[in-house]
């Protein structure tokens, strides 16, 4: 194993494509937020990039296997982790995700997310057969479910969402059997009708979750609730156009009708300002982010690379997914931001990261 | 624990194509989406975006005053906070009923009802839910800004009239617009719209009200004003000039005081009244601000209905003052002759049934006028001297001269619901109650009584058009009024001379009923009157209560020749005295008040004739005390009894 890769060896086109998402989510939230009383928020943006820069290069410099050799240690730092923030953790918005460290606060699931995508990678890559068997199936289930659960409690239903597509992808790519798969489609769909039913969703839904369910299903019943974050975000992007309203002139971004516009609901102002042609860019930004990411682990040396590249590319693609999805009113708002373009400092060194463990793949294809 | 990465490096690229695949289906899928919403749907939403941020504000346009003939302001506007409910978000309109009602101390129901009473509106446009915001409510609206952005502040004019329901009855007052006026407005009102209700604000309200104007805003998403469009200025109502002098408006509503009645000044050269009263009255101050279903129920409720103009609207017996119809009648039909005289004996017997004359009841002096002619009988009201002239004149001819004295139609004054009277007459009681016409009832009408009623502004309109010589001029209150009507009756010469004599002498020769009243230098004439409102077998019934008082009336004016002012004045339940006494006054002080401004005017100066008109002089006679004629209950059985205020 050689240690130091050349600089040659980076995925430039990646991080050209990083750099451009960035670059317009930047903008957006600059446009979002400088009139407003939330004006600057763009430059504190550009610090989390650089602090996610400098730990996305120092996390590629580190052989990915010795990082998954310290699986165990990991998982059991990130049970710890979701565990303390249950018990000692900052409420906001109704919810106990965050701790304070060193004067930020930090949103512990993030790196729940990192930690599981690195565990599962592992653990897929000791299946060494080509059919995943019900047991190693029902293992994986289990190393996912734990943190899972303790995310849910939080609650923070979206970002324990993430965890299922991340377990199936790996799963699948794992050689998941197709009778699996199809018990899988099926138990989910299952959950999904529960979650839309109500006589079951009242028993396990939160109260706040399934109002956003009711909301999504009839938003003019629910006009300043969730339904109403809903209904504008829709205008603010129906309103855009094709050739948008123009950047800083989007009225339901600028005078404050999108919720949460510098964040959850970035592709909406963006939409609005910037109309269809802005959507179809930072959309085809997107896909050429999550295909590079598939074309990486395919050129990876090893199973254990491809799981690692395959699990970002999932945590990332259903990131968003759901994220624009929700903007255009087809998904229930989850809460979950859109990688790279919203504001938020867990979360973008979450990306980060998770692209540092792509690039530190990427750089030891050829070693051996 | 370690194991070889290096060992199976077979990695599963079908499936990886497949997830490739996927990517990029996914990322169609949701371009399919922003293209159904910003290619297909953009429009709709374009204008859902508009709707967002332009707030429609309407701006109220001030009212027109009202100003007295010499260009004093009577009825002002005064500005005042309207609080708003936005209802362009019905759901959140909905959720914010309960805080809303609770800040604002209003009812959640009260509330529905005018949403649902308003739901034909388009969205953007608000409804006040409360008209008159207190400072508490202002500062309410001012600190839920964030939370409740649905209520918004209107600055508006208020309408001011002068307090204690000073010409309350004239003016009227404004309210929100009924969903009949509406209706009847072709488009014109919308609900929530401020018309008048009642008075001249009624009469005059297309030129009082103007047209609201509208200012279209910016607003952000927690409804602060951020910036504004365009703004369409409101068009204020004009202004009205009222025939009102305010100085005799003064002496009216001092001299009737509290007691329930009426008086109507006019200029009979003009018809333009000069003042008007009715009591009791509402102060229209109340109405300005939405007034509440209890304060309403009890204002329609109140016995002595203060909602109702007196003045236009009270039909009322008239009494002695008919005397003047029916001797003009007979002057005019020589039937019977000038030279006619009677004897009476304190009663008369017609038709086999003896009418009292009110001097057999007197308490003082003779119980009998002697013999006396028409002069004297007009004086001292003599009811068996009308008596015997109306049987001779027959009821044909009284009713042929009441009805050309306009008994029985509308005078046309600017003013809703006027009523007109009662002139009875044969094919009316056939029409009506399908039988003929008792000769006895002619008796009764002859003085005043029976069936035959009146309203105040048609008696002032009456006696000043006979004093004028037979032209009557349609009483008006709005100064530039065009084409004022005028009717007509020729009267020879000396039936005029004769009738302005006899009323010059009711006040100023000795015997009249009115000589109380005499004022210095004036050549006040009138004729008094005091009419039963139920006959005495029904007064006997009920015992001697308060609302079936006697209607004290006093119709003055001077000079006594073509006259420039005449005063009807009506009192209600006199406390047992009659007309001239309780009338009179009233009567005196409004002719005294308009001279002493004509002099002041002429001398430019204050005369020295400034005393208070002396208080109406124990009576000394029993001879000056007019008192009509009892009809028996059983005769006036087939009567219109002369019930007041049947509307």
């Amino acid at each position: 194993m050689r240690d130091a890769p050349g600089t040659r060896d980076y995925d430039w086109w990646l991080l050209a494509i990083l750099a451009a998402i960035c670059a317009l989510g930047v903008l957006e939230i600059y446009s979002a937020t400088h009139g407003s009383s939330l004006a600057g928020m763009h430059m504190k943006q550009l610090r989390w990039l650089a602090v996610g820069t400098i730990l996305m290069f120092v996390l590629s410099r580190v052989d990915y296997h010795l990082i998954m050799d310290q699986w165990l240690i990991l998982y059991l730092v990130c049970i710890a982790a979701l565990i303390a923030v249950l018990l000692l953790g900052n409420s906001r918005f109704g919810a106990k995700r965050w701790i304070p460290l060193m004067g930020q606060m930090f949103q512990v699931s993030e790196l729940a997310k990192l930690i599981i995508i690195i565990v599962l990678a592992r653990f897929f890559t000791e299946v060494r057969s080509d059919k995943l068997d019900l047991r190693d199936l029902i293992k994986a289930g289990l190393l996912v479910g734990v943190p899972l659960v303790l995310i849910l409690k939080q609650p923070d239903l979206g970002t324990a969402l993430v965890l299922v597509p991340l377990l199936f992808v790996g799963a699948f790519l794992a050689g998941l059997q197709w009778q699996h798969m199809a018990a899988i489609v099926l138990v989910g769909a299952m959950l999904v009708g529960a979650v839309f039913y109500p006589p079951v969703s009242r028993k396990i839904l939160k109260p706040y979750q399934r109002e956003r369910i009711t909301s999504f299903l009839h938003p003019e019943e629910d006009a300043k609730g969730s339904g109403y974050q809903l209904l504008q975000s829709k205008i603010a992007v129906g309103s855009g156009g094709f050739w948008g309203k123009g950047f800083g002139n989007g009225s339901q971004n600028q005078l404050g009708y999108i919720p949460v516009r510098y964040s959850d609901f970035i592709m909406a102002a963006l939409a609005e300002e910037q109309g269809f042609k802005g959507v179809l860019v930072a959309l085809g930004l997107y896909m050429a982010l999550l295909l590079r990411l598939v074309q990486n682990a395919q050129r990876a040396k090893d199973r254990a690379g491809m799981f690692l590249v395959m699990g970002v590319a999932a945590t990332l693609g259903f990131h968003i997914l759901v994220n624009v999805a929700m903007v255009i009113g087809a998904m229930p708002v989850t809460g979950i931001p859109l990688p790279l373009m919203s504001y938020g400092g867990s979360a973008t060194l979450f990306v980060f990261m998770a692209i540092g463990l792509v690039m530190n793949v990427r750089l030891r294809r050829f070693v051996n | 624990m370690s194991f070889s990465f290096g060992s199976d490096n077979r990695l599963p690229q079908q499936r990886l194509a497949v997830a490739s695949y996927i990517i990029v289906g996914m990322i169609g899928v949701l371009l399919l989406g922003f293209w159904k919403l910003q290619v297909i749907d953009s429009d709709q939403y374009g204008q859902m975006a508009e709707r967002n941020r332009v707030r429609s504000i309407p701006i109220i346009a001030p009212r027109g005053r009202m100003l007295d003939r010499d260009g004093r302001v009577l009825v002002d506007n005064r500005p005042s906070f309207s609080v708003l409910l936005l209802r362009d978000d019905p759901a959140l309109v909905e959720k914010s009923l309960a805080p809303v009602a609770d800040g604002l101390g209003l009812s959640v129901d009260d509330l529905r009802d005018q949403l649902d009473a308003t739901k034909a509106l388009p969205k953007f446009q608000p409804i006040v839910i409360k008209p008159e915001a207190t400072p508490a409510d202002v500062a309410f609206i001012e600190s839920h800004r964030a939370d409740l952005p649905v209520l918004e502040m209107l600055s508006v004019s208020r309408r001011r009239y002068m307090p204690g329901g000073f010409m309350g009855h004239a003016s009227g007052y404004v309210g929100e617009v009924s969903e009949q006026q509406i209706e009847a407005s072709n488009g014109k009102l919308r609900p929530g719209d401020v018309v008048g209700k009642a008075g001249l604000e009624r009469q005059y309200n297309d030129i009082l009200m103007g047209t609201d104007g509208m200012r279209r805003v910016i607003v952000n998403s927690i409804g602060k004003e951020v910036d504004h469009l365009t703004q369409q200025d409101p068009i204020p109502g004009k202004q009205i000039q009222l025939t009102i002098d305010y100085d005799l408006q003064v002496v009216a509503e001092q001299s009737l005081g509290t007691r329930p009645g009426a008086v109507v000044a006019i200029d009979p050269r003009s018809g333009e009244i000069l003042a008007m009263v009715s009591r009791p009255t509402p102060d229209p101050n109340d109405f300005a601000v939405r007034i509440s279903k209890e304060e309403w129920k009890q204002l329609n409720e109140d016995e002595l209905r203060p909602l109702f103009n007196r003045a236009i609207q009270a039909q009322l017996a008239p009494g002695s003052v008919f005397k003047i119809v029916t001797a003009t009648a007979m002057l005019e039909d020589h039937n019977p002759p000038e030279s006619f005289a009677t004897y009476c004996p304190g009663y008369g017997t017609f038709y086999g049934r003896q009418f009292k004359c009110w001097v057999a009841s007197s308490k003082k002096g003779p119980t009998s006028h002697g013999t006396l002619t028409l002069h004297d009988a007009i004086l001292k009201s003599c009811d068996v001297f009308f008596y015997t002239a109306g049987m001779k004149l027959g009821i044909d001819r009284l009713s042929y001269y009441g009805d050309k004295f306009g008994i029985g139609h509308k005078t046309g004054i600017d003013l809703p619901s006027e009523e007109s009277g009662l002139m009875p007459s044969e094919p009316w009681v056939e029409r009506v109650f399908h039988r003929k016409w008792y000769a006895g009832e002619t008796i009764s009408v002859a003085i005043g009584q029976g069936a035959v009623t009146t309203t105040p502004v048609q008696l002032a309109r009456l006696i000043g058009g006979i004093a004028s010589g037979g032209v009557f001029k349609q009483p008006h209150l709005r100064k530039d009024l065009q084409n004022v009507g005028e009717e007509r009756v020729p009267l020879s010469e000396p039936t005029v001379e004769k009738i302005t004599e006899a009323m010059y002498g009711v006040v100023n020769e000795p015997g009249g009923t009115g000589t109380a009243l005499k004022i210095k230098d004036v050549e006040l004439s009138g004729k008094s009157g005091t009419a039963q409102v139920i006959g005495y077998n029904t007064r006997a019934k009920f015992g001697k209560q308060k609302r079936f008082d006697d209607n004290g009336w006093f119709v003055g004016y001077a000079p006594r020749r073509n006259p420039e002012i005449v005063v009807a004045v009506l009192v209600q339940e006199g406390g047992g005295l009659h007309g001239g006494e309780t009338a009179g006054p009233v009567a005196r002080d409004i002719v005294k008040a308009y001279y002493d401004k004509k002099m002041k005017k002429m001398q430019g100066e204050v005369t020295a004739d400034n005393s208070k008109p002396p208080a109406p002089s124990p009576t000394p006679a029993a001879a000056l005390v007019p008192r009509t004629a009892v009809v028996k209950e059983e005769e006036s059985a087939g009567h219109t009894a002369p019930v007041r205020n049947q509307r």
